[in-house]
C-alpha cells in the first residue's frame, strides 16, 4: 500500500442482539484503492459496508475517513455514497432526477447540477436515457444510473454492495472492466463487497477475506491465491488438494512434511517456523501437479521424485472436461482423492489420460503452501 | 444477508421505532385510545352512582347487570344473533370467493362490484333498506318463538357480513398452489374430495379469521340493526344505546365491560388460533 | 381459471346461493328504496311512486345543503387529523421488529375490535361537564369546559373511532416500500424529513390515498358519533336520514337523501379509481 490511508477501521464489532455479524475486524483502506470484502454469504461484509455507509452502527470501535471519525455520523453527513444491490433507483423519478437528487439535496445551484449530472451520465454512457423512467431501462442500465447518482457526489469513498451479482453473466463480464476503468478515471475509492471470487480477484487491487465476521487475511489477489493465511482462505479462493501432515524437518532453507495419505514425504525448499513435530497441512494447486503414465514400479525422473519425495502414485477415477482444461480426480493408494488440472493446450493431445489409467502424480518442491492453521 | 433484527445498543438511522419524540408520539395516541376504555371498566367497579369520584371497590354493579333481565335478553340475543350470522356469511363468503377464483362466467366484473356493495354502501343507508324491506315487502312476523323472531336482523347480519369474509377468503385463495390441486387428482382425488382435502386446508386460516370478523362486525352493529329490530327484539347495542342516550351509570360501564371482555378474549382465541397475522388480516 | 359452461353443475352449486341471497337481501331492498326516492307519501304508510323528482328537489335546500356541507367538512377534517395522528405510528410500526410489529399492531386494532357503541359511550364520560376531564381540570381550578354535545366533539369522536381505519392500510402501504430506497435517499444526503417527503410520500401515495377514501367514507355515513356526541348543530347527513324514517315518517324524501349519500360515496371511490389508473398510465409506480 502506497497511497495514504484513508479509511481506518479499529476493533469494529457489530452485534445484533447475541449473534456477532462483525468480529473485532481493524483495517485500513488506501486512497484511490479498488477494495474489495470477500467472503461467503453472512460472513459479515455486507454489515461492514452498511456501517461505512452509516446504514447500521458499529456495537465497538472506531471508523475514520480522511482522519475523522465517523462511527456516529448519520449517512446523510457522509463523504460517502453506495451503489445498493438492488440499485435503489427511485422508481418515480427519470434517470436525470435520480442523478441530481444528491446535489438538490446538498442545494448545489441548478445550472452547475445540470453540467454535473450530465458529465456523470456521459462517464456511465446514460446521456440518451436522461429523461427515461426506471422501469423503461434494463438492469444494467438501472446499475449504471445507481452508479452515476453515488459518484456525481464526488464522494471520498464509493461503496458498492454485490454490484454485479444481478446482471446476467456475460454483462457481467463487460461490466467487470468498466467499473474497473470507471474507477481509474475518477480516481475514487472504490469498496466492493461480492460472495464471487473470481470478481474479487479479477477487479479489486486488494482484497479482505471474511468469515464468520472476522477478517481472515487482507492481500493482494495474487498473494491471495498464491499465499493463503490458513486452510479457510486457501480453500475458499480457487481449489485446492490440503494434506494434514507432521513437520518432520524444519530448516531454513527447506521443511519436510509427512503426510500419512502419501506414499513420500513432502519436501518444500523453505522454512516453515512451526514447532518441529507440529500438525500442519500442505496445500497444492491442482494445476501445480504434474501428472504422467505410470508402467510398473519404475519411478518416473521429475521434480524431486528420485530423490524420494513430493511423489504420488494413483489411479485416475473421473475426469471433467472443461474447454480450455480438464479436471482429473485420482485416487491414492490410501483412498484419497487429488485433483489435478491440465490445460488442453492443443487440439489433440499426444496422449490422453482415461478413466482407470495408473498414473504418476508429482510437483515442484516450490509448489506446496504450508499451512498452520 | 441484509440482516434486519434490530440490536439493543446501536440505533441505526431507520430504526424510527427507537427514536424519542416518535415513541412519546405513540405513547400519547395510546393513552387516547385506551384512557377512555380505561376509565369506562374502571368506573364500572365504583361504589358511586355519580361514576366520578372513586369512592370503593365493589361489585354490586355487576349484580345489577345480570338482574336486568331485558339487559341478559338483549345479551343472548347478540349472541344468538352474531353466532348464526357468522355461520352463515363463512359459508356463502367462501362461496363467494371460490366461485370468482375458479371460475369465468359472463357479468363478472360486475358480479364481483355487487359482492363489494355491501362493504362500502353507508351504513344508514343499508339500514333503512332493511327497514323498508322488512317492514313493507316481507313482514318479518312478530310472534315468532325465539330464535326465530331475530330472523330478520339475522338475514340483515348476514348481508353485510359475508362479503368481508369473501375479500379475506380471497386474498388467501389467491396464493393457493395449483398444482397442489392437479398432484391431488393426478394421485386419484376427484373433484369434490380434491376440494376437500386440499383447497379447504388452504382456506382455513381465512376462513377463522373471516369468521372472527364477522362475529365482531354482527356483535359491534348498532345502525343497521337499529332500524331492522322490532321493539320486541332488542340487541344489546340498541339496548344500550337507549340506556345511554342520556345518562352515564355505572351499569352501563359494567354491561360495556362484559361485552369488552367477550371481545378481547375472542380476539385473543382468534390470534391464537391461526398466528399473528389476524391483526393484519383485519378489515376492509 | 374454469368456464362456468364445462363444470355447469358445481358452478350452479357454488355461485348460486350467494348469488340468490345478494340479490334477494341486499339489492332488492336497496332498489325499492330507490324507487321510494321517486315516490309521494299518500297516507301514515302508504307510498306512491310516481316518478317525481320533488324529494331530490328539496335536498336542494339551503338547509339539507349546508347539512351535507357540514357532514363533508366534518369527514374531511377527520381523515386529516386520522392521517397527521396516524402516519407517524405506521412509520413507526413499519420499522419496528417483528415483535414490536405484532404488538402496536394488536395495540391500534384491540379499541376498533371494541364496540363502537361502547367506545362512543366512553368518551361521553370522558367529555361530559361532570366527567374526568372537566373534574380533573377543576382540580386545577380550570373550568368546566364545554366538551360535549358540540362539534369539538364530535370531530374528537370521530377520530377515535376511525384512527385505526387509517393507521393499518397507511402500515401496509408503508411496509410494502423497498426500504433500501429510504437508505439511498439518506445515503445521497438526504434527512430524514426530506427523505419522507421526497421518496416515502411519493412511492406509497396510491396506499395512502386508499386509506384516506376508507376513512373518508364511513366517517361521512357516521351516525353514531353526532348523535351522541353532537349538539343541535352538528347533526351529518346520517342523522337527518334517520330522522326522516323514524320521526318525520317521510319515507320518500329519507329514501332520496340516501341515495345522495350513496351517491358521493360512489363518486369519491371512483375519483379514487380513477387517479389510479390515471398514474398507472403516467408509468408512476
Amino acid at each position: 500500500m502506497t497511497a495514504k490511508t484513508l479509511i481506518r477501521i479499529e476493533g469494529l464489532t457489530k452485534r445484533f442482539g447475541d449473534f456477532v455479524a462483525v468480529d473485532d475486524v481493524s483495517l485500513e483502506i488506501g486512497e484511490g484503492e479498488f477494495f474489495a470484502l470477500l467472503g461467503p454469504s453472512g460472513c459479515g461484509k455486507t454489515t461492514l459496508l452498511r456501517m461505512l455507509a452509516g446504514l447500521e452502527m458499529p456495537s465497538e470501535g472506531r471508523i475514520l475517513i480522511d482522519g475523522a471519525d465517523m462511527s456516529r455520523v448519520p449517512p446523510n453527513k457522509r463523504p460517502v455514497n453506495m451503489v445498493f444491490q438492488s440499485y435503489a433507483v427511485f422508481p418515480h423519478m427519470s434517470v436525470k432526477d435520480n442523478v441530481a437528487y444528491g446535489l438538490k439535496v446538498d442545494g448545489v445551484p441548478a445550472k452547475q447540477r445540470e453540467a454535473r449530472v450530465y458529465d456523470a451520465l456521459a462517464l456511465v454512457k446514460l446521456e440518451d436515457f436522461a429523461e427515461r423512467k426506471p422501469d423503461q431501462l434494463s438492469g444494467g442500465q438501472r446499475q449504471r444510473v445507481a452508479l452515476a447518482r453515488a459518484l456525481v457526489k464526488r464522494p471520498k469513498v464509493l461503496l458498492l454492495d454485490e454490484p454485479l451479482s444481478a446482471l446476467d453473466a456475460k454483462l457481467r463480464e463487460a461490466m467487470r472492466f468498466e467499473l474497473a476503468q470507471i474507477q481509474d478515471k475518477v480516481g475514487v475509492t472504490f469498496v466492493m463487497v461480492t460472495h464471487d471470487q473470481d470478481e474479487a480477484l479479477a477487479m479489486a487491487g486488494r482484497c479482505a477475506l471474511m468469515q464468520k465476521g472476522v477478517l481472515q487475511q487482507v492481500a493482494t489477489p495474487s498473494d491471495l491465491y498464491e499465499y493463503p493465511n490458513n486452510r479457510f482462505v486457501a480453500d475458499f479462493i480457487g481449489s485446492i488438494n490440503l494434506f494434514e501432515g507432521r513437520l518432520a524437518v524444519d530448516e531454513p532453507d527447506h521443511a519436510v512434511i509427512q503426510c500419512p495419505a502419501l506414499d513420500t514425504p513432502i519436501y518444500v525448499d523453505h522454512g516453515v517456523t512451526g514447532a518441529s513435530g507440529a500438525t500442519v497441512w500442505a496445500g497444492i494447486r491442482p494445476e501445480k501437479i504434474d501428472m504422467v503414465p505410470r508402467h510398473g514400479e519404475a519411478r518416473p525422473d521429475r521434480d524431486g521424485a528420485s530423490a524420494g519425495h513430493n511423489l504420488a502414485a494413483g489411479q485416475i477415477r473421473n475426469s471433467a472436461y472443461l474447454g480450455s482444461e480438464t479436471v482429473y480426480e485420482v485416487a491414492l493408494a490410501g483412498g484419497t482423492i487429488v485433483k489435478v488440472l491440465r490445460s488442453n493446450t492443443r487440439r489433440y493431445e499426444e496422449r490422453g489420460f482415461d478413466d482407470g489409467d495408473a498414473v504418476w502424480l508429482s510437483w515442484h518442491a516450490r509448489s506446496p503452501v504450508v499451512l498452520l492453521s | 444477508m441484509t440482516l434486519r433484527t434490530r440490536s439493543r445498543e446501536a440505533k441505526g438511522p431507520l430504526d424510527y421505532a427507537r427514536n424519542w419524540p416518535l415513541r412519546i408520539w405513540i405513547a400519547l395516541v395510546l393513552v387516547f385510545l385506551y384512557a377512555p376504555l380505561a376509565c369506562l371498566v374502571a368506573f364500572s367497579f365504583n361504589e358511586s352512582r355519580r361514576n366520578i369520584v372513586w369512592t370503593g371497590f365493589t361489585f354490586d354493579w355487576y349484580g345489577t347487570v345480570f338482574g336486568d333481565d331485558e339487559l341478559i335478553t338483549a345479551f343472548v340475543n347478540s349472541l344468538t344473533i352474531a353466532a348464526l350470522s357468522t355461520l352463515a356469511s363463512v359459508v356463502l363468503g367462501a362461496l363467494v370467493a371460490v366461485a370468482l377464483w375458479r371460475f369465468r362466467f359472463p357479468f363478472k366484473p360486475v358480479f364481483d362490484g355487487l359482492v363489494a356493495l355491501p362493504i362500502v354502501v353507508p351504513e344508514i343507508c343499508m339500514g333503512v333498506s332493511m327497514l323498508v324491506f322488512f317492514s313493507r315487502v316481507v313482514p318479518w312476523p312478530t310472534d315468532l318463538p325465539w330464535p326465530l323472531d331475530l330472523g330478520a336482523i339475522v338475514i340483515a347480519h348476514i348481508s353485510f357480513s359475508f362479503p368481508f369474509v369473501a375479500v379475506i377468503v380471497r386474498a388467501r385463495l389467491a396464493s393457493f398452489n395449483r398444482e397442489l390441486e392437479e398432484a391431488a387428482k393426478d394421485l386419484g382425488a376427484g373433484e369434490f374430495r380434491a376440494f376437500i382435502d386440499v383447497l379447504v386446508p388452504h382456506m382455513r386460516p381465512a376462513l377463522i379469521a373471516g369468521a372472527l370478523l364477522a362475529f365482531t362486525l354482527s356483535l359491534d352493529d348498532f345502525v343497521i340493526t337499529f332500524f331492522t329490530s322490532g321493539p320486541d327484539t332488542v340487541t344489546f347495542p340498541v339496548k344500550v344505546y337507549s340506556m345511554v342516550r342520556f345518562s352515564v351509570t355505572p351499569e352501563v360501564n359494567a354491561a360495556s365491560t362484559l361485552l369488552m371482555a367477550v371481545t378481547v378474549v375472542l380476539t385473543l382465541i382468534g390470534l391464537k388460533m391461526q398466528g399473528k397475522d389476524v391483526a393484519k388480516m383485519g378489515n376492509g | 381459471m374454469q368456464d362456468w359452461r364445462d363444470a355447469k353443475g358445481p358452478f350452479a352449486a357454488i355461485f348460486g346461493a350467494p348469488a340468490l341471497w345478494l340479490l334477494a337481501f341486499f339489492l332488492i331492498p336497496l332498489a325499492i328504496v330507490w324507487a321510494y326516492s321517486f315516490g309521494r307519501p299518500t297516507g301514515l304508510t302508504d307510498i306512491a311512486i310516481t316518478g317525481t323528482f320533488a324529494n331530490y328537489v328539496r335536498t336542494a335546500d339551503p338547509v339539507y345543503l349546508g347539512i351535507f356541507a357540514k357532514s363533508i367538512w366534518f369527514a374531511a377534517i377527520t381523515t386529516l387529523l386520522c392521517l397527521v395522528v396516524g402516519f407517524p405510528i405506521a412509520l413507526v410500526i413499519t420499522f419496528a421488529s417483528e415483535r414490536g410489529k405484532a404488538l402496536l399492531l394488536l395495540a391500534i386494532m384491540l379499541p376498533f375490535w371494541t364496540n363502537l357503541l361502547i367506545r362512543t359511550y366512553a368518551l361521553m364520560a370522558m367529555l361530559r361537564t361532570e366527567g374526568y376531564v372537566n373534574t380533573s381540570l377543576g382540580w386545577l381550578g380550570i373550568g368546566p369546559l364545554p366538551l360535549l354535545h358540540n362539534n369539538f366533539a364530535v370531530t374528537l369522536g370521530l377520530v377515535y373511532v376511525n384512527l385505526p381505519f387509517l393507521v393499518l392500510p397507511l402500515y401496509s402501504a408503508l411496509d410494502r416500500l423497498d426500504k433500501s430506497l429510504l437508505e439511498a435517499s439518506l445515503d445521497l444526503g438526504a434527512g430524514h424529513l426530506r427523505t419522507i417527503r421526497e421518496i416515502v410520500i411519493p412511492l406509497a401515495l396510491p396506499g395512502i390515498l386508499s386509506g384516506l377514501l376508507i376513512t373518508f367514507i364511513p366517517a361521512l355515513g357516521s351516525y353514531l358519533t353526532p348523535d351522541l356526541l353532537g349538539g343541535p348543530d352538528s347533526q351529518m347527513i346520517a342523522n337527518v336520514i334517520e330522522r326522516q324514517f323514524k320521526r318525520a315518517n317521510d319515507w320518500p324524501f329519507g329514501a332520496a337523501l340516501s341515495f345522495i349519500l350513496m351517491y358521493l360515496t360512489f363518486i369519491c371511490i371512483a375519483g379514487q379509481g380513477l387517479l389510479a389508473r390515471r398514474r398507472e398510465k403516467a408509468g408512476a409506480v
